[in-house]
């Protein structure tokens, strides 16, 4: 058996595989939870356990109205997606921006609150367990939604170039992936932090 | 085939500088040339971790030796572990799944081949940051300050507190960023296998090999990423004050110890289930018999990966975890043989009534079945929890992870490189050098892990750098040394007849074996593009189909 050709090729059958982008989106968001997941047991597992304070109860303070802003931006990407490969320019990239403005919105909320959690109760990263683990799993979401908004921000760019057209519409799917994730990441967090660890 | 081959690099490889083939390697994007970079730079890691390990044995020949320090000592059991685990292990066979799976799926390429370079250079970068921690440790001032807190750093010894300086930063970082290459790997795998298959491949008839790296690559994503988020909250309490893990302020240690395993245990399959993966082909090619039981097997794999995440505690039996949890981790792990049994009973099944050709590579797969059964079972050992209080920590412990890493998967490996070898290289690797390593191997290693056993069970502890005479365990540890050594020369035979082999083995040509999956289609090495028309396919042996069109595997599938 030294030679052989190579496997005839057959009457071509119907084939269709998933698109890889998405593939590894979901894979990358699998991993993902699996690390907020850990963060998430960090903090449950350490809620009430600071021998000093403050402690949330103290603190704490629920500002829905920058929540609501992170959810919604998930429909307005949504409908970004949809007029795009749609192949309408215009309505996509009012959407688009609007989206970055949301998560703008969002993270400039979790500014604000760090920045009074900080000047104002004197709570940092090495005050106490809830310091440590609230800003960690906080500023781990944070950080996402700021990745986020880079890519969100380089896809209206080249928007605004006029480079992103219906063929794009696929690759622009993968990335509303994940900001959809971001969103479902902070509904989880919010949950955990302002709700049951309250 | 070889009509197939297109001639594309007429560029005469002689006469070019050698400036300009170092620069063609390390921005390639290759699937194939990035496998051979991964396996390379595991083999150089081998080597080093294997020093250690030969350091660490002649320290502990004889009782009160002063070899090395108890310092030194201490980095080399950390850097031994952290290396062949993070640095060689993972590395090749990574390096195999890349060189592999595409071929093997009638596929130009991964999915995404710039994430794959960039995986493997954080993963190289990882690597000689652990390293460079040898000058770096303390400050440049400070020489020789290798991490020394243990391969699994537990808290609170891996806190500023206890472990001053930067020498447990170098260990955190660089498994933070090899484990965020492993990760991007494993996306990487995934969608090639689910997107990128040729016509005809259906997830039925994907060789083994490929559904179990499937298998695995699913669980890096899930295994890695908690030792990602354990590594991340150790930064945060070295550098700024965290206390996830600082009892003194209602942290908690054994959190640590929960994290860590929930990776590491699953680690351990994340690891042996590629080495299923060479057993599963090269098993039936030597036995001449397709794999027994295609289904069982993958289904078999797919349950080790699901029960094998609800174990992990049963590395932690010693820190008085309730009756319930104790019996939760022992009925788990125990459960985690039955699967494994059947893949065992399964690779017998392929063999029983072939025609056996017993070349190198099959002898290292048939070394694999019986080491690994013997590493099974006394992991079951193990498993059951009062046992485990009384010889945890002992060397009885470090003789069953090493008789599953070195027997198994180490035995496995050895295997593949003996099988793919003129794929890669276009040359066959020397039969005679072949059997003297094997034989050498099977010599050394269970001179030293079989041995290991019994100190352990006359309460030798581990990690101690050395021991009182007259207790027992003075012959026993010099013979375990004796063996490392044994086995340190097989691994110069083999290192050897990789080099030797290389210029002057016999021309493989495209299917040396005889065998029947994608990759022995193509030319040895296979060409760049891989295929110079996508295949299809119509069972699990494609090429069995095209040797025999008159009885193919499809008319039975």
């Amino acid at each position: 058996m030294s030679t052989i050709a190579t496997p005839l090729a057959e009457t071509p059958v119907a084939w269709k595989l998933p698109y890889r982008g998405k593939v590894g989106m979901a894979c990358l968001i699998f991993a993902e939870s699996a690390i907020f997941t850990i963060f998430v047991v960090a903090y449950l597992f350490y809620v009430g356990k600071s021998f000093l304070g403050p402690t949330p109860r103290d603190v704490l303070e629920t500002h829905i109205f920058y929540t609501i802003c992170l959810l919604s931006s998930s429909l307005t990407i949504h409908f970004a997606a949809k007029f795009l490969e749609r192949g309408r320019r215009g309505p996509f990239l009012l959407l688009w921006l609007l989206t970055i403005t949301l998560g703008a919105l969002f993270l400039y909320g979790t500014g604000q609150e760090w920045h009074r959690l900080i000047y104002d109760h004197g709570l940092t990263m090495s005050t106490n367990l809830f310091g440590t683990t609230y800003y960690s799993l906080v500023g781990l979401h944070a950080f996402h939604v700021t990745a986020g908004l880079i890519m969100l921000s380089i896809v209206l760019l080249f928007g605004l170039a006029r480079r992103v057209g219906p063929e794009q519409s696929a690759r622009v799917g993968v990335l509303s992936l994940y900001w959809h994730f971001v969103d479902a990441v902070w509904v989880v967090v919010f949950t955990v932090v302002y709700v049951l660890g309250h | 085939m070889s009509s197939d081959v297109i001639a594309i690099q007429t560029v005469e490889a002689a006469g070019r500088p050698w400036v300009e083939t170092l620069h063609e390697w390390v921005t390639t994007v290759d699937h194939k040339r990035l496998g051979i970079l991964y396996i390379l730079y595991a083999l150089y890691f081998l080597v080093i971790g294997g020093m250690e390990a030969i350091i660490m044995r002649i320290q502990l020949m004889r009782p009160h030796n002063d070899f090395v320090s108890p310092q030194v000592f201490n980095r080399m059991f950390t850097m031994h572990g952290t290396t062949m685990i993070f640095f060689v292990a993972m590395p090749v066979l990574f390096g195999f799944a890349n060189y592999l799976v595409p071929l093997m799926i009638g596929a130009r390429d991964m999915a995404f081949p710039r994430l794959n370079a960039f995986s493997f250079w954080l993963n190289f970068f990882g690597g000689h940051l652990l390293y460079f921690s040898f000058l770096g440790g303390n400050g440049l001032y400070g020489a020789g300050t290798a991490p020394d807190v243990g391969w699994w750093a537990y808290a609170p010894l891996a806190s500023r507190a206890f472990s001053p300086g930067h020498s447990s930063d170098y260990w955190t970082i660089a498994l933070l960023v090899s484990g965020f290459g492993s990760i991007g790997t494993a996306i990487n795998i995934i969608a090639t296998i689910i997107s990128m298959r040729c016509p005809g491949m259906k997830l039925s008839r994907m060789p083994l090999f490929a559904w179990l790296n499937l298998v695995m690559s699913g669980m890096v994503l899930l295994a890695i990423t908690p030792l990602s988020a354990a590594q991340i909250m150790l930064l945060v309490d070295r550098y700024l004050g965290g206390h996830f893990f600082d009892t003194q302020a209602g942290g908690s240690a054994t959190l640590w110890m929960h994290f860590f395993w929930i990776f590491g245990h699953p680690e351990v399959y994340v690891l042996i289930i590629p080495c299923f993966a060479f057993a599963s082909e090269i098993i039936p090619v030597f036995s001449r018999k397709p794999i027994f039981g295609y289904p069982v097997m993958v289904g078999a794999t797919v349950c080790i990966a699901f029960v094998s995440m609800s174990v992990w505690a049963h590395h932690m039996f010693t820190i008085g975890m309730n009756s319930y949890a104790n019996s939760f981790f022992t009925i788990t792990t125990m459960a985690v043989g039955v699967p494994t049994g059947i893949k065992i009973f399964n690779w017998l099944g392929t063999m029983w009534g072939g025609k056996i050709q017993f070349k190198t590579s099959m002898l290292f797969c048939i070394g694999f079945l019986f080491q690994f059964l013997v590493a099974g079972l006394t992991g079951i050992m193990l498993a059951s929890s009062p046992f485990d209080w009384q010889l945890s920590g002992s060397y009885f412990v470090v003789a069953h992870f090493h008789y599953v890493i070195v027997g198994g998967i180490l035995f496995a490996l050895f295997g593949a490189f003996y099988y793919w070898y003129p794929k890669i290289t276009g040359r066959m690797l020397n039969e005679s050098l072949g059997k003297l390593h094997f034989w050498l191997f099977v010599i050394g290693f269970h001179l030293t892990f079989d041995l290991m056993h019994i100190p352990g069970l006359l309460g030798m502890p581990r990690r101690i750098y050395t021991y009182e005479p007259g207790r027992g365990w003075d012959t026993l540890n010099f013979l375990v040394t004796i063996g490392a050594f044994v086995q340190g020369i097989a691994i110069l035979v083999f290192v050897a007849n990789l080099v030797i082999s290389y210029f002057k083995g016999d021309k493989a040509g495209n299917d040396p074996w005889d065998a029947w999956t994608l990759e022995w289609s193509v030319s040895s090495p296979p060409p760049v593009y891989n295929f110079a028309s996508i295949p299809a396919v119509a069972s699990r042996r494609p090429l069995w189909d095209l040797k025999h069109p008159e009885d193919p595997d499809s008319h039975y599938e």
